[in-house]
């Protein structure tokens, strides 16, 4: 396990969506969840008139926050600590598993429940605790769903947006015991569920929770979900330890009301969410009577260092991105390799790992640039523009590969009007042996990526620029589609005043042959 | 008014014709066009590459070849989104705040073809005659970056002889993304094939969009199908009436 958890992906983005696009079955149960959710989102979202001001608000709270962070941070730990709560700070993700593992053993469990926790995940909290022979029970039904069947998480909000019913019913028959043949009815499926769960909350005596925010001035740690399982584990067991990344924090209570509007319409696209967990350090006869609260860094305060990365640090985990982003509906959570998938996730987590890792630093590439994601981002982070600012980064970091001379060749290329339309002369002639009929169904090198799937126009026989000079000068046959000037509609206001003379100097120059 | 066309290298390589009609088109409606021949390229591959230093110099050169325009129009919704969106970050990104100041005169002068006529000019019938079906894709970078709306649309919707069918999914990326294209080969023709296969299913013999990158994409895989159906430039329609019809 590295130091820095859940973050690393195993292979380069484009090799491991290769693998992902091909899969008939999650592409069609991806694109069922997320065109479902995304209709009704931008349903409920449309329902507030104020929904842009809400978003610049959220913004501006999380900034707000985060400009300070230092001293949010110790304040929130001062807070926690005057109302009987343990606060501790994880550098990676190895020190907080440390950590958690080590208040289990202080208590002699060997086993604990969880409700669904990222955060968790990236610091691979589970096979941590499960080789030191603690078991670790995800008592979110899709986060069970995923752990019963040795799977990872595919989606932030509905991990097992990738399995459909089917699958659940032969796994749940399999894992279950004691439950006999199930159908796959959802009903009697979540029945199960709940009979298993059930025994687990009234029987354990340590919880693991993530949190979604915290509130610096009053120690108040907040966990949002919806099922009221995250609710049994926050209040059932003995000892809660809550694992936070240090952005999280807010400064005022009443800060957390702006995203108690924008996380749920943006998640599960509800105007309000179900089940709202608040607690402030322990109270004695109510709840946990032991709590712990790891601020994990983990390559965050990296992030806030880059003022142009910072605003990644907003994210309040809605998942709203990844529900409209057309790579990760055709790709899936996976092909991501890292907890934090879908387009946060392309500039979270190499971001997090720093830009040097090789696998990490094609996540910025994970995109069409599109710009769906930065639309319904409920704190505005601006996706494509921090994908595109953490591009050259990457590139920075790989040096002088053969697509940066590529590139280098291009600009100088495009540098001179001249040089430009000298190459495209060239190219006309030098582009033969490629054509086929109407088409180039081939490139080679680098560029085959491109005709793998479609066909690429030949360079025309004449260009724009050499029309334009017929026609300034009033000799043009170039414009074979014109029709004689006289017929040309004119409108009512008057004559079309001459053109305006264009410079003749880069006319004179000859093409090179070094601009290809 | 006097208009200065920015082609796009994209135009300027692969599709004269879209030039061509865009210059037809303003100048029937009654303005002047100059083309200057030093222009090249926005940058806008350079910079989503991830080559911002590379970038930065067609910025510079752009900002130079336009900076005395009235008004700077070109057949792109991506390459307007560059210069309104992109280049002012860019400046910031490289600390050049000089830059930035040019840029930030230039950019409110610079316009994708349909925001110009509808937003700028006020101009919804072009007077424009084609008589074929036609299926309509708001490009990404005009939808979201530029917001030019409807724009496109309501010049479309006044054309002459032609049947303009709705898109399924319309508002979903094709696919194309620049480099994207290249470099995650299966994710964007995952996306080409339901783009083109909602293009097919509304049997319009073309699809049209203001930004030639994407129909190049669009078309290239049209074409690898076999499906028969084309792509043509918004302005290639506007620009044709019943005198002289594009293709
Ligand atoms: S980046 Fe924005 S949209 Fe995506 S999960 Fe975070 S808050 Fe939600």
């Amino acid at each position: 396990m590295s130091d820095h958890g859940g973050l690393h992906p195993a292979q380069p983005f484009p090799a491991a969506a290769r693998e992902q696009v091909v899969k008939a079955q999650l592409r069609a149960n991806l694109r069922k969840v997320t065109t479902t959710i995304r209709a009704k989102r931008a349903n409920v979202v449309e329902e507030l008139p104020h929904w842009e001001q809400l978003r610049t608000l959220g913004a501006a709270t999380k900034d707000a926050s985060l400009v300070n962070l230092s001293d949010r941070l110790l304040q929130l730990e001062q807070s926690v600590r005057a109302r009987g709560g343990y606060v501790h700070w994880a550098r990676d993700a190895k020190e907080a598993r440390d950590l958690v593992a080590r208040i289990a053993q202080a208590h002699g469990v060997d086993e604990l429940i969880k409700v669904k926790s990222i955060t968790s995940d990236e610091i691979e909290l589970n096979k941590a605790l499960e080789e030191r022979g603690i078991h670790a029970v995800e008592t979110d039904l899709a986060e069970l769903i995923v752990q019963l069947s040795n799977d990872r998480p595919s989606h932030i909000l509905v991990p097992a947006i990738h399995r459909n019913r089917a699958e659940i019913q032969a796994l749940f028959n399999a894992e279950l015991p004691g439950e006999g043949a199930l159908s796959d009815n959802p009903a009697e499926l979540a029945g199960a569920a709940r009979r298993y769960l059930r025994h687990k909350f009234l029987t354990t005596k340590m919880a693991v929770s993530g949190v979604n925010f915290a509130v610096a001035e009053t120690g108040t740690v907040c966990v949002v979900e919806s099922e009221g399982n995250g609710r049994m584990c926050l209040t059932l067991p003995e000892v809660l330890v809550s694992i936070m990344g240090i952005e999280k924090v807010l400064e005022k209570v009443e800060d957390i009301s702006v995203f108690m509007e924008l996380l749920p319409r943006s998640s599960t696209a509800e105007r309000m969410n179900p089940y709202n967990s608040f607690w402030t350090g322990v109270t004695p006869g109510d709840g946990p009577q032991e709590f712990h609260l790891i601020l994990l860094d983990n390559g965050r305060t990296n992030v806030l260092a880059d003022e142009f990365g910072r605003q990644t640090l907003r994210c309040i985990r809605c998942s709203a991105c990844l529900n409209v982003c057309p790579v990760y509906e055709r790709a899936g959570g996976h092909a991501y390799g890292s907890v934090y998938p879908g387009p946060i996730g392309a500039i979270l987590t190499p971001q997090l790992l720093g830009m040097h890792d090789k696998n990490a630093n094609t996540l910025p590439g994970a995109s069409s640039l599109c710009g769906a994601c930065y639309d319904v981002c409920p704190v505005k982070i601006n996706i494509p523009q921090v994908l595109i600012y953490l591009r050259t980064e990457a590139n920075l970091q790989k040096g002088l590969t053969a697509e940066a001379l590529a590139m280098k060749g291009l600009k100088f290329m495009m540098s001179e009007g001249w040089r430009f339309e000298g190459a495209l002369k060239l190219a006309r002639v030098g582009q033969g042996p490629l054509v086929r009929g109407d088409a180039i169904p081939s490139l080679p090198g680098m560029l085959g990526g491109w005709t793998q799937s479609r066909d690429l126009r030949p360079f025309p026989k004449e260009g724009f620029r050499d029309w334009w000079k017929g026609r300034s000068q009033g000799t043009g046959p170039a414009d074979v589609n014109a029709a004689p000037p006289e017929t040309v509609q004119k409108a009512e206001d008057g004559p079309i005043p001459p053109q305006k003379k264009e410079g003749g100097q880069f006319d004179a120059e000859p093409p090179r042959e070094d601009t290809l | 008014m006097h208009i200065d066309l920015f082609l796009t290298c994209v135009n300027d390589a692969l599709f004269p014709a879209t030039g061509q009609a865009t210059v037809r088109l303003l100048e029937r409606l009654g303005h002047t066009v100059g083309f200057n021949p030093a222009q090249t390229c926005c940058g806008q591959m350079h910079l989503n590459t991830g080559y911002r230093d590379d970038a930065l110099d067609l910025v510079r050169k752009f900002v130079r070849d336009f900076k005395d325009s009235e008004v700077v129009v070109m057949p792109s919704g991506s390459c307007a989104a560059m210069v309104r969106e992109l280049y002012a970050e860019a400046a910031r990104w490289a600390g050049d705040d000089e830059l930035l100041k040019d840029v930030e005169d230039l950019a409110p002068r610079v316009f994708e073809l349909s925001e110009f006529l509808v937003n700028k000019l006020g101009v919804t019938d072009v007077g424009a005659y084609y008589p074929h079906r036609v299926t309509y894709h708001p490009t990404c970078h005009a939808m979201r970056a530029l917001r030019v709306g409807d724009a496109p649309l309501q010049l479309l919707r006044n054309v002459r002889g032609m049947t303009l069918v709705e898109l399924e999914g319309a508002n979903e990326c094709c696919g194309f993304g620049g480099t994207f294209a290249v470099k995650n080969p299966d994710v964007s023709a995952a996306m080409l094939t339901d783009k083109a296969r909602h293009i097919i299913d509304t049997g319009a013999e073309a699809c049209t969009a203001g930004d030639n990158s994407c129909l190049l994409h669009i078309g290239g895989g049209l074409h690898r199908l076999r499906s028969g159906a084309r792509t043509v430039h918004l302005a290639e329609i506007l620009a044709s009436t019943e005198q002289e019809v594009f293709i």
